[in-house]
Formats: C-alpha cells, sequence, structure tokens
C-alpha cells in the first residue's frame, strides 16, 4: 500500500502547506510587517490590506500561471523551432511540413464535422428531453437517467460503444445490439420505412431547418428596414458566414437524401461499424453525443423553468397551439442558454481524444486533432508539428474564449 | 386553455411514450455492459446479452440413473428419478421436448412415452421426472441417453468479477489501477479547492487595482485546452527532477482544475449576502477570521459542486494521466489505461472488458447518484448565468 500510504502523505503535506501558508503569511503582514499598532497603525493596516489580496491569490495566479498561462506561449514558441536541430528556430517550417500531410487534412476536416454534428445533436437532444420531462411526474428519474452517462469516463463509454458495435460472422448470432437489429433488415417493407425513407424525411427536415436560418439571418442583410438602426460591419460578416454555412449544410442535406434512396445497402451482412469509411467518424461521435446530452438537457431545463409564466399563458390565451409554444414562445426566451450549452460543447470536442484514443486510433479515417497531435508528440516524438497542431487546436478555441471574456466582462459592469 | 385541455390526454400520453423511449435508448448501451459483466465467456459470445434476462432454449444430452437402481415393481422393473436432478443442479430448467435418438432430439412433449423395443418405456415429465420401464431386467451399466431441449432460467456468475479485482493476474487485474487511480484522484480533488478558495474569496470580496483583469483572465484560462500544457510541462517536470509520477499528475491536475474552481467559487461567493460579512467587518473580524469562520462554511455547496466536477474528471482522465503520470514500467497504470490497454490485448474477452470498465464506472456513479444535487448547481452555476 505503499503509493497510497504517498498520496495520503501528500494529501495532509499539500492542504496541510496550502493552509499553513494562508494563516502563517496572514499573520507575518499583521504581526511583523504591518503591525496594527504603535503610531504607524492607520497606515499599517491600509498597507496590509493592499498586500493582503495577493498574498490570498499568490498559489493560484502562480498555478495558472505555470500550468496554463506559460505553456500557450512555449508551445507556440516550440511550434516554431526544431527539436532535432537544437531547438533552432525555423520559422513556420513546421506548419509547412504539417500542412503538406493527409493525416493533418483528415484530422482537420473529421474535426470539422464533429464541430456541426455533437454540439447541434446533444443540443437538441437535450432540449427535447429537457421539454418532454419537464411536465411529467416521474420527470426527475428520467432526467437522472438521461445525465447518467456524464459520470462515466470516455473511455468506458467507449468500451460501452465497442460492445454496441460488435459484430459476429454471419451464421453466429450476433452479440452487438446494432448487428442483431440490422440482421433484421432484408430490403422488405420495414427496410424502405426505417432505412430509407426516415432517413430522408429527417435531412429534409433539417434542410428545412437550414431554410429557415437562411431566411432570418439574410433578411437584415438584404432587407435594411428589417432592423432597427442597421447593421454593423461585424453583424453584417456575421450573418453572412451564417447563411454561406447554412446553405452549403441544406445543399449536402439534399444531396444526401438522394443518396439515402439510392444507396445499395447490404442487407443480411453482419457489419463492421467502425471500418466504414466516412460514417464511422458518426459512429464514433455517437458516443460523445450519448453522453453530452444530459449535461445540455440539464442546464435547458433549468432554463425552461426560469421562463416566466406570463408570457406562456398570453400565448395560450391568444390560440398557440403546443409546437408555437415550444418554439415561438420558449426557444427564443432561451437563446441565451442555447448558444452557453452549444460552445461549452463545442469546446468539448475540440479537445475530444480518449473516445477515438479508445475505439479506432485514428485508423480507418476516423484521426482528430487532438489525437493527431498525441501521435506526434508521442509516437513520432515530433514536438514541432505536434506543438504546432496543439496551436491549431488553440486558434478554434480562441473565438470562444475572446466571446467568453467579452461576455463576463459585461456581466461585471 | 379549452383548446388544449381537449387535447391534453393524448398528447400527455405522447410525452410519456416518448419519455420512455428516450430513457431506454440512453440505458440500453449501459446495462449490456453491466449484464455482460455478470456472464460467462461462452455465454456471451453464443448470445446477445438481451437474450440472458429470459429463459434460454438449451439442447442438452442427458442420462438416467444406471440399472443397478433399478427395483421391481410386479413384473416390471423400474428405474425413476429427476434427470436435473441427476446431471447436476445448474441444468435445471423447464424441458419443452425430448428424445431419445440423436436424431430426432425433439420427437416427443413432455409426458409422452417413448417405445423403445427391447429396451423399455421411458416418460419424461416437464420438471425432469422421469420413468424408465421394462418387462425384463435392464442390462448394461450406464442409464438411457435422453436429448432434452430445456428452457434454463436466467443465469449470472460473479467470477468474472473474482478474475479482475481478486486474482492477481497480471494482465487483468485491475486492483492495482483502481489503488492507483484513487491514489491520483483524491489529492488532485482537495489541493486545487484549497487554493481556490482563497483566490475566490480574494477576488469576490476584497477591492485591489487588476482584480477585474485577473477575473478575466480566469474566464480566459477556462477554456485553453489542456493540450497545449503537454510538452512544456512534461518538459519542465523533467527539468525540475519531478519527471513522470504521482507529484506530475497531482499539480498538473491542479494546474488544470483551477480555472474552473476560481470562476464557479468566485461566483457563488459574490452572491453571499454582503451585510453578513460587513458586520462581521465592524465588529472587528479580519479578512482571513471573516474567510474561514464565514464565507468557507457558506460556500459548501460550491465547495461540493466542485469537487465533484474535480473527482469526475480526474478519475475518468486518461490524457493527463498518459502523459504525466504513466512510465515505461507501467507500475502506475490507471484504470482508464488499463482499459485501453485490455480493448487492444483481450478485444475479443467481452467478459473481462466489460467487467473491467464497470468497475472503474461504478465508483463515479456511485457519487453521481450520490451528489446529483450538487453536481446540478455546478453545472448551473457554471454556465448559465
Amino acid at each position: 500500500m505503499h503509493p497510497a500510504l504517498q498520496g495520503l502523505i501528500t494529501i495532509i503535506i499539500g492542504v496541510g502547506g496550502c493552509i499553513g501558508y494562508f494563516y502563517l503569511s496572514n499573520l507575518f503582514i499583521d504581526r511583523v510587517l504591518f503591525p496594527a499598532t504603535g503610531k504607524n497603525a492607520g497606515r499599517n493596516i491600509n498597507r496590509a490590506n493592499m498586500v493582503r489580496p495577493w498574498l490570498f491569490l499568490f498559489p493560484a495566479i502562480f498555478a495558472l500561471g505555470l500550468y496554463l498561462a506559460y505553456p500557450v506561449v512555449e508551445t507556440l514558441r516550440l511550434s516554431l523551432t526544431d527539436r532535432s536541430a537544437g531547438g533552432a528556430f525555423v520559422g513556420l517550417a513546421n506548419y509547412r511540413q504539417m500542412v503538406s500531410e493527409p493525416k493533418f487534412w483528415e484530422a482537420m476536416s473529421n474535426n470539422m464535422l464533429w464541430l456541426i454534428v455533437v454540439p447541434a445533436a446533444s443540443t437538441a437532444f437535450g432540449l427535447l428531453a429537457a421539454q418532454l420531462t419537464d411536465r411529467i411526474k416521474w420527470g426527475n428519474i428520467a432526467k437522472s437517467l438521461i445525465f447518467m452517462p456524464m459520470a462515466i469516463s470516455f473511455v468506458g463509454a467507449s468500451v460501452i460503444f465497442k460492445l454496441v458495435y460488435d459484430a459476429r460472422p454471419a451464421g453466429q448470432n450476433q452479440i452487438g445490439v446494432l448487428n442483431a437489429v440490422w440482421m433484421n433488415f432484408d430490403g422488405g417493407v420495414w427496410s424502405i420505412i426505417f432505412l430509407r425513407i426516415l432517413p430522408a424525411a429527417i435531412l429534409l427536415v433539417f434542410a428545412a431547418l437550414m431554410l429557415y436560418l437562411i431566411y432570418t439571418a439574410g433578411r437584415p442583410i438584404v432587407d435594411r428596414n428589417a432592423t432597427r438602426g442597421g447593421l454593423s460591419v461585424w453583424a453584417i460578416l456575421l450573418r453572412g458566414i451564417a447563411v454561406i454555412g447554412a446553405v452549403w449544410l441544406g445543399y449536402l442535406a439534399l444531396k444526401s437524401v438522394y443518396s439515402v434512396f439510392t444507396a445499395n445497402l447490404p442487407f443480411g451482412e453482419p457489419q463492421n461499424w467502425l471500418t466504414i469509411l466516412f460514417w464511422n467518424n458518426f459512429f464514433l461521435m455517437v458516443v460523445l453525443i450519448w453522453i453530452q446530452t444530459g449535461f445540455a438537457m440539464v442546464i435547458l431545463s433549468a432554463a425552461l423553468r426560469g421562463i416566466p409564466e406570463e408570457t406562456i399563458e398570453a400565448a395560450v390565451i391568444d390560440g398557440a397551439n403546443p409546437f408555437d409554444i415550444f418554439f415561438k414562445i420558449k426557444v427564443p426566451q432561451i437563446m441565451g442558454t442555447i448558444v452557453v450549452v452549444w460552445t461549452t460543447i463545442t469546446l468539448v470536442v475540440l479537445k475530444i481524444f480518449d473516445i477515438v484514443f479508445a475505439m479506432t486510433n485514428g485508423q480507418w479515417e476516423t484521426q482528430v486533432l487532438a489525437n493527431y497531435m498525441y501521435d506526434k508528440l508521442f509516437r513520432a516524438n515530433d514536438w514541432g508539428v505536434g506543438s504546432a497542431s496543439a496551436i491549431v487546436i488553440m486558434l478554434l478555441v480562441s473565438p470562444i474564449l475572446i466571446w467568453n471574456v467579452y461576455n463576463a466582462r459585461k456581466e461585471m459592469k | 386553455m379549452s383548446s388544449i385541455a381537449g387535447t391534453k390526454s393524448g398528447l400527455t400520453w405522447a410525452v410519456h411514450i416518448s419519455v420512455v423511449a428516450l430513457v431506454l435508448l440512453w440505458l440500453f448501451p449501459t446495462v449490456g455492459l453491466f449484464v455482460s459483466s455478470f456472464r460467462t465467456a461462452d455465454q456471451i459470445s453464443s448470445s446477445g446479452w438481451w437474450d440472458a434476462l429470459f429463459p434460454q432454449e438449451q439442447n442438452l444430452v442427458m442420462r438416467t440413473a444406471d440399472p443397478d437402481t433399478q427395483r421391481q415393481e410386479g413384473a416390471q422393473f423400474v428405474i425413476d428419478g429427476n434427470l436435473f436432478e441427476i446431471n447436476g443442479e445448474n441444468t435445471a430448467g423447464t424441458i419443452s421436448a425430448w428424445g431419445t435418438s440423436s436424431r430426432a432430439i425433439s420427437e416427443y412433449k413432455p409426458g409422452d412415452t417413448a417405445d423403445m423395443g427391447d429396451d423399455g418405456r421411458i416418460t419424461v415429465q416437464a420438471n425432469g421426472d422421469y420413468v424408465w420401464q421394462n418387462d425384463v431386467e435392464f442390462q448394461g451399466r450406464r442409464g438411457e441417453r435422453v436429448f432434452v431441449t430445456a428452457k434454463a432460467p436466467p443465469k449470472f456468475t460473479l467470477a468474472n468479477y473474482e478474475r479482475v479485482l481478486f486474482s492477481g493476474s497480471t494482465t487483468d487485474s485491475m486492483a492495482k489501477a483502481f489503488f492507483n487511480t484513487l491514489t491520483v484522484t483524491i489529492p488532485a480533488t482537495v489541493i486545487p479547492i484549497v487554493i481556490a478558495a482563497f483566490a475566490a474569496y480574494a477576488l469576490a470580496w476584497m477591492r485591489f487595482p487588476g482584480r477585474a483583469l485577473l477575473i478575466a483572465a480566469v474566464v480566459a484560462l477556462l477554456v485553453v485546452p489542456l493540450q497545449l500544457a503537454l510538452i512544456p510541462l512534461l518538459r519542465l517536470h523533467n527539468e525540475i527532477g519531478i519527471g513522470k509520477g504521482y507529484l506530475g499528475v497531482w499539480l498538473a491536475h491542479t494546474g488544470f482544475g483551477l480555472p474552473l474552481a476560481v470562476y464557479l467559487l468566485r461566483n457563488y461567493m459574490v452572491g453571499l449576502p454582503r451585510d453578513i460579512i460587513e458586520c462581521a467587518k465592524v465588529d472587528g473580524a479580519t479578512d482571513f477570521q471573516i474567510f474561514t469562520r464565514i464565507v468557507l462554511p457558506l460556500s459548501f455547496p460550491a465547495l461540493a459542486s466542485f469537487a465533484i466536477f474535480q473527482f469526475l474528471w480526474t478519475w475518468n482522465d486518461l490524457l493527463v494521466a498518459l502523459v504525466f503520470l504513466i512510465d515505461a514500467t507501467g507500475e502506475t497504470t490507471v484504470m482508464t489505461r488499463q482499459i485501453v490497454e485490455l480493448l487492444g490485448t483481450r478485444g475479443g474477452n467481452w467478459e473481462i472488458l466489460a467487467t473491467a470498465a464497470f468497475v472503474s464506472i461504478a465508483v463515479p456513479l456511485v457519487v453521481f447518484f450520490a451528489m446529483q444535487r450538487y453536481l446540478v448547481r455546478g453545472l448551473l452555476a457554471g454556465s448559465v448565468k
């Protein structure tokens, strides 16, 4: 039990040391450095009060600086140097090398796919679950069961879903749920309903949603009278990006509807889901969606409860149906929370590592940035390119960082 | 309201049914792993775990008792008893069909009598009772073979847990990894709380220049991906002689957990009633006393919610442990790492994998269900303001 004992001693030393530091240093300025007695008492009290905050803050600032702020700068520096050349400055050579690697672009495009699908799906499922469970008696039990995957590690979830995706040769009993269900499809009526019509309907709904987004985001750009006071350059730029993104996604959705009907599905053959190129990304995303939905649900359900009753009552009196109430009264009022949930999940997605590492390790074209970086750092031992890809992750995160800081400052004023 | 009241019952039912469907969908994968961890390797590979919950149809070959147990009743020689009792308790079940020849194993229904000519007549009941009669004395040393199709009730075993927890096997045992994880987790949870609490108090209730800037910095650091920290810190740890080990991983977790801790605790402390703190100040309490006697006890909910976050995060972490803790000897491996390794070496042995995964999931699940209230509160404080 040697490491456990070591752990116990560390807790005692660590916690005792921290408390001792705070207590003794506090005592030191009060009694020795600036005693609140004698002829300088007033001045000393003021001085002690000026020093004390920094005393309380010092350990935190030190740890934050050393473990988070310094590495950002240092990683940036490392990404511009070459380790094998003794740390010589090489400019953007590492970035050039990284950009020339197909694996990097595979990781980038997969990450973009993750960034679109996972936050959208988790937030949508979370909103759905929050709305459905809000008004029923056993809603709290349902909520905690949907929330439960939050406590499960990404690695544990990977094992859980490996069992779901497991494949046995044809002719044996399938032990993975997905293949067991798949083997029931034979190209008959049910197969057409579930594998052609249902996905096509979902895609069409998605395309319609994109059309609506293009309309709401694009109208103020074209029609200046739609918003009061006109738009700033930034707002036009943001809306323009949103419209272009929506057009592209809508086009993709419509194109997929066609392929859903023409795809030749291999009925009756057990599938190795994680080795089907492109689609295996989605099977990995399912794991994260499964984990994050509970988080989205908990936060959105609190936001839904915070909506003033009067607005809903007024809508009911005006004859709104439940769907109108949900989409036109409730959702607009919790838009701020939806954005927060979305960005939080986006942050998780950008750093996603464990799921890919445990399930495919980037094989079969499932590489993502964080795993690419790990590969570079600890398998290829190429610190330059590894740091460069870490900086790419940082760059992807930074819009959210700026947005968060901006909001926090606005709040404090 | 009348227009809604009319459609209410239908809609309510739809809501109930969709929630049930959603919950089942979300539970299904976890339950699968849980059930699989109680099944033997043969059971797992021969049928889906969802079959394990229901009686299973199986074909068994059984033997009646030996001829030397026969007794004479009038002109008849009789051997009787129960097939399941003779062939072992763990085959117990309900017979749905049986036969006496390997070519027709379900020729007879329970209660039927099979006429085997010179070998006599045998009757088998659904519960396994049989009567074997003959006009002449039974010959031979062994009993009659009976082919049975029986529904066996669900069977579960604890053997997997015994193997994973107590066997001491070098590849499968999780016991060491379990204690290692615990050793990583507890200091990595407690230390950041102490440091963050003081900092949060200073940021919430003390006035000094640069406070707003510091809060903004904490918010910014909240989202810095820890991927950036891996190489610089590993180098730093190697340079100052910590290397890979517990101390390094404790420090790393402390550093990475601090922004959230400071942010959560500061937000909570700012919301404490100003009156209490000002009263204490008027009564001559120092900042240190206010902090330890008033603010800290009042902040218990926030402390608890951060503690749960940090606990779950450090317990479930793989990346930080891989980089800062686990060296070439593998003596300090944690459970997540061990499971990834098992996925590689024992990808097909679901009984070991499922059990190992469940051992690592169990503790966070217990914490989760016991402290859910604080977890939710922390989530809300962290993201909705």
